[in-house]
């Protein structure tokens, strides 16, 4: 048993399905439980945090665990999953695991490993200056902000990723690493419409966006691309046949019915979008998907476009902070920041948090009616008087 | 052990395994990469090495000093991928557009999905990223491994690929990002023979399915998550390599409704355990809450001082169904009005348990905003038992498939597909009897499709008939 060196290893290109093994499914995750996983499987009484990072569970048979989590970029070579390693060896008989949300967690089973364990996982940099492994991202805080490929590795982002997340997660790295908010903030990013990171209930979603529509490829299209599935893709029917002067099939676009949704891009390789004054970054807030106290709610959008600033986007780093801000603030012990909103209302939102409403932030797409306010509850703000003002209802 | 996979699984010693040497591991010094300039200018990515958070520019440094010191015969795709994939970043950065052809359509004998093609666009530029394949690696039920098989991964992976990697990807499979399309098949025979291990999911088919962390590690855990996931990734491994699917479909899973994995949010087919008895309460263990002995919310809110517990205002007064009381020293819950929304039990997990008669909520259709905007999943199981062999799930699973396939458009995920049937013929075609718990509110609109055969005497009627009585 030994990984091949050979150039193309076991496979016989002459015979591709010589010895091939095909439907394995992945390897049965018990082999990697540690001993005190495996021992107290189903049996786990109640947990702790003892300091922000650090866990422990306790079992009905009194055996804990201490688990260390740890930040991440979920982008790694395989040196740094080397340097993993190299931890779990020494500290964790081998085992490491990975969170939904990137973080790495090292689990020791008593608690004088766990002060060697901290100790070395704080002191580990990389040449640049930055944490490789800083703790936290438990409770009542910002754990690590899940994100999606961007430009390292997609082809339809209208931002970057990996720069965007480690822009604001450098800004709020003390709110990684403490816990004194009024309830858990999860901090989402995807880098298109996709969103492969499916950041549509987060407390705060950062979503990268186009804003002008396809240019066509009209030389190309009718080779490269199903003509009846692209006009099919566009939810919003703005795209019909046509043909070039020269009677090439091609299509045509009615810009103005256009959402930039990009689904037409996915469908037909001709029709590109990308664009470095049109893409952008939209900001949605107040989203949750646990069941607590309130039931799962969608993100809403706040702030309908900020410019794509690389490497460091100050002014999504300056909103991300306003809303964050005025949710510690202001919010009541377990009050997730959708509820906070809704508690407050939606107009008290924007003026704590020191966001400009526009017109963009009004629905005007499917059920977008369900959104209207259909009442007279409302609190005054500057935004009601501007109203007022502009229609002669005061002076 | 109480599961066993369905093939034995031998176990990995990356010391038999291994291709480099420690030497080759450790082939540079500190001092080296402070020293290390990339061969392209980078000021964007660099300036990205700066603050606390981990830098990704910082690792991936590391990673193409350590390329650039390799012998020539150690890898078998080109040196410079990672600094021309950094190069590529930083003129993505400069022109605010990535430089990713879109698609390419690669993969490996027999499967349909698990590998990504991608080409750069600046082949004459970047030509060591002129192809850069992605493959989904299919992880192991949440996420646990060893460091032989992590290790022996990595050898691989350096040895065949880029060496860069994703832990994870959204949906939850280790990726590996940039290879070359030659490497495609010796890669998935490494990873079949060597380590055991199947690649994932994409395009349309099913794709990797995920659970939290479960039984594992968390007392909260209503059903076996990972046994489950496990379960039904091996039972539909066809449907996960081979495209039969009008589109993606997701199926997650979460121990209880906190929803660590965001299955009601990002799944198809959403799991989400549930108890159908009463809270446990450890009436003691209320007492030493209310008595400031344990930290309430199992210390989640230890950086701020909140003032003493209380539990009336932070337990009983935010209950959603106000089915509690505080009274004389005694909690008291009338579990018939709970609706199990796990407050109370993440504010005193030391002193309230959920019941012991437990199974699974199965809600359906969340997907993210692509085409008809974004869905949450739609409870249509309130309660189902969740046993091996998990009979009654693959069959539910299953009525679901059989009307999606068969009348799902192209690229109509299943949540599109019920909002186009509309939810009560839905539930007819999959045989679930209506209940309220479906809706928020019954309908608004008296518009009712009526059937014929729901009205007294049917549709057909005589105008005739009708003028006898009235005249025109």
């Amino acid at each position: 048993m030994a990984l091949s060196l050979e150039r193309l290893g076991k496979y016989d290109p002459k015979d591709p399905q010589k010895n091939r093994l095909t439907d394995l499914g992945p390897r049965h995750f018990w082999q990697y439980f540690p001993p005190v996983i495996q021992n107290n499987y189903g049996n786990w009484a109640y947990h702790e945090v003892l300091e922000p990072g650090v866990l422990v569970h306790v079992s009905e048979t009194g055996d804990k665990v201490y688990t260390v989590r740890c930040g991440g970029a979920r982008f790694m070579t395989v040196q740094h999953v080397r340097e993993i390693c190299e931890i779990a060896d020494k500290y964790c008989d081998g085992y490491v695991r990975f969170t939904t949300r990137n973080n790495i967690e090292f689990l020791v089973d008593s608690e004088q490993k766990l002060d060697a364990l901290k100790k070395d996982l704080q002191s580990r940099k990389f040449v640049g200056g930055s944490y490789k492994f800083p703790i936290g991202g438990t409770g009542a805080g910002v754990t690590n902000i899940v994100h999606t490929q961007g430009y390292i590795h997609c082809h339809t982002p209208a931002t970057d990723a990996s720069s965007m997340v480690k822009a604001i997660a450098d800004e709020l790295f003390e709110e990684f690493q403490s816990m004194h908010l009024p309830a858990k903030v999860r901090v989402s990013m995807a880098c298109c419409l996709n969103m492969c990171g499916a950041v549509h209930c987060s407390d705060i979603a950062l979503l990268g966006y186009h804003r002008k529509p396809p240019i066509i490829d009209h030389d190309v299209i009718s080779q490269v691309c199903e003509i009846p599935l692209a006009i099919a893709a566009c939810p919003v029917g703005a795209i019909s046949p046509d043909k070039t002067p020269e009677g090439k099939k091609t299509v045509k676009i009615k810009n103005e019915r256009c959402m930039f949704c990009g689904n037409c891009y996915t469908m037909c390789q001709a029709l590109p979008l990308s664009d470095k004054e049109g893409d952008g970054v939209t900001i949605l807030a107040g989203g949750k998907l646990s069941n607590r106290i309130s039931p799962p709610k969608f993100s809403k959008v706040v702030v309908p476009w900020l410019p794509n600033n690389f490497p460091r986007f100050p002014e999504v780093v300056r909103d991300v902070k306003k809303i964050l801000n005025a949710y510690a603030q202001d919010a009541n012990k377990y009050e997730r920041l959708g509820d906070w909103a809704e508690r407050i209302g939606w107009e008290k939102f924007f003026e704590k948090c020191g966001l400009e409403f526009t017109e963009h932030l009004i629905d005007d797409y499917r059920l977008a009616y369900d959104t209207w306010r259909t009442s007279t509850q409302f609190k005054y703000t500057d935004a009601a008087w501007n109203v007022s003002k502009a229609v002669g209802g005061i002076d | 052990m109480p599961f066993e996979p369905k093939e034995p699984q031998k176990e990995i010693k990356y010391s038999e395994m291994r291709i480099y040497t420690d030497e080759e591991l450790n082939n540079y010094t500190e001092e080296e990469l402070k020293n290390f300039k990339i061969k392209h200018d980078i000021p964007d990515l660099e300036e990205l090495e700066k603050g606390p958070w981990p830098s990704f520019v910082s690792d991936a440094k590391q990673g193409a000093l350590h390329r650039r010191k390799l012998a020539d015969d150690r890898m078998l795709i080109d040196r410079d991928v990672i600094e021309d994939m950094l190069g590529q970043l930083q003129v993505s950065f400069d022109e605010g557009e990535t430089h990713w052809k879109h698609g390419g359509i690669v993969g490996v004998f027999g499967y349909g999905g698990g590998v990504i093609g991608r080409y750069s666009d600046l082949p004459e530029k970047y030509p060591s990223i002129a192809h850069f394949h992605t493959i989904r690696v299919n992880q192991p039920a949440s996420k646990f491994y060893n460091t032989d098989f992590l290790r022996t991964v990595c050898d691989m992976w350096e040895y065949r690929g880029s060496g860069l990697m994703n832990l994870h990807g959204s949906t939850g499979d280790m990726v590996l990002l940039g290879t070359t399309t030659e490497q495609l098949e010796p890669i998935f025979f490494e990873l079949t023979h060597e380590l055991g291990q199947d690649i994932g999911g994409s395009g349309s088919n099913l794709r990797t399915p995920s659970c939290c962390i479960g039984k594992a590690r968390c007392e909260y855990a209503l059903y076996d998550t990972q046994a489950l996931c496990y379960e039904l990734t091996q039972y539909y491994q066809d449907e996960l390599h081979r495209p039969a699917f009008p589109y993606k479909f997701k199926f997650k899973f979460d121990g209880c409704p906190n929803g660590c994995v965001a299955s009601i949010a990002r799944s198809d087919m959403s799991f989400i355990g549930t108890w159908r008895d009463d809270i446990r309460i450890d009436q003691e263990a209320v007492k030493a809450y209310v008595a400031g002995e344990y930290v309430p919310n199992a210390g989640a809110h230890a950086g701020r001082d909140w003032g003493k517990f209380d539990i009336q205002k932070e337990v009983i007064d935010l209950c959603p169904s106000k089915c509690m009381a505080y009274e004389d020293g005694e909690l008291k819950i009338d579990n018939k009005e709970c609706v199990r929304c796990m407050h109370c039990i993440n504010v005193m997990p030391r002193a309230l348990k959920p019941g012991k008669d437990t199974g699974v909520s199965i809600l359906l259709g969340a997907k993210a905003p692509i085409l008809e905007g974004a869905q949450m999943a739609t409870l249509i199981v309130p309660f189902m038992k969740a046993e091996p062999p998990y009979d009654n799930i693959k069959e539910f699973i299953e009525k679901v498939w059989e009307f999606w396939m068969e009348e799902g458009k192209n690229r109509e995920r299943l949540g599109e597909l019920m909002q186009r049937f509309g939810l009560p013929k839905f539930l007819e075609i999959i045989g679930v009897p209506p209940a309220p718990h479906m809706v928020k509110t019954p309908r608004e609109n008296p518009y009712i499709f009526w059937k014929e055969e729901d009205v007294p005497g049917g549709w057909s009627r005589d105008i005739k008939d009708y003028r006898a009585r009235h005249k025109r």
